[in-house]
């Protein structure tokens, strides 16, 4: 029963944060609802029984993703010096492409036959560990590597003209 | 809930993004949708390692979430440096490499 209740309002949360970020004519407004369907995100994971993940998305998405695009924004509308109104183009069609996909996703969606939830077990946490120390231990590594090499591309780009 | 109720809700997120990558004028908005559309798919990738019992689902939604925060630092980084030459983020006036 709370998991209905949760996630009906978790849902409701999400897409509505959703259609405001594609919908809202002012961008920085755009991103405190990006915010807010990331949030509502973590509290899908809370109820898919995964804490973890929701901290990990609190700290990066709601935190991290968020800070870089109000920096972002704020560092462009300086430069221009007047608050950025974002338009759209193309709405009719692009709401027509969108629907056909999410007809097309159902369809797959709908094949599939029920699947019985199977009761959470285990310290899943320790699961994690094991799993991201043994079997994922080298795509672990080349992530860190690949956050380095964005992270110094990323600076390079940005660095201040001399 | 059933697992398809996740995968409605994951697939409505993403197409929602769809609609704003398709739609938005601005780098920046476009940008947004993309984090939409990641954020569907881990949705799917949690709710069937959860129904599944896969840890690999959890493990993978990790990885992508490090790889979003990267691709969004390069992707703001590529914006603000084409804002400086071209002194514009609409995306259709980014022609440069139209020949």
């Amino acid at each position: 029963m709370t998991e209905i209740v949760g996630f009906c309002v978790a849902a409701v949360v999400l897409v509505g944060a959703s259609l405001a970020v594609v919908l809202t004519p002012n961008l920085f407004h755009a991103v405190l609802w990006l915010a807010a369907a990331l949030v509502a995100t973590g509290g899908i994971f809370l109820l898919l029984d995964s804490p973890f993940l929701f901290a990990v998305q609190l700290l990066l998405y709601a935190g991290g993703v968020v800070t870089i695009v109000v920096f972002a924004i704020m560092l462009t509308e300086r430069l221009v010096g007047a608050s950025i109104r974002q338009t759209s183009r193309f709405v009719f069609s692009g709401a027509v492409l969108a629907a056909a996909v999410f007809a097309a996703i159902m369809g797959f969606v709908l094949q599939g036959g029920a699947v019985a939830r199977p009761i959470a077990g285990g310290d899943q946490l320790r699961e994690l560990g094991r799993a991201l120390a043994g079997p994922f231990g080298v795509p672990l590594q080349l992530l860190g590597v690949l956050l380095v090499i964005a992270l110094l591309g990323a600076l390079y780009f940005a660095r201040a003209e001399d | 809930m059933p697992l398809a109720a996740y995968l409605v809700l994951a697939a409505l997120v993403f197409v929602i993004g769809l609609f704003g990558v398709l739609t938005r004028r601005n780098a920046v908005g476009i940008l947004l949708g993309i984090e939409l559309m990641l954020n569907a798919v881990n949705i799917n990738l949690v709710a069937f390692a959860r129904f599944r019992a896969d840890l690999a689902g959890l493990v993978f939604t990790l990885f992508t979430i490090a790889i979003t925060v990267a691709e969004v630092a390069v992707g703001l980084a590529i914006v603000i440096v084409i804002f400086r030459v071209r002194r514009t983020i609409e995306a259709d006036h980014l022609d440069l490499l139209r020949g």
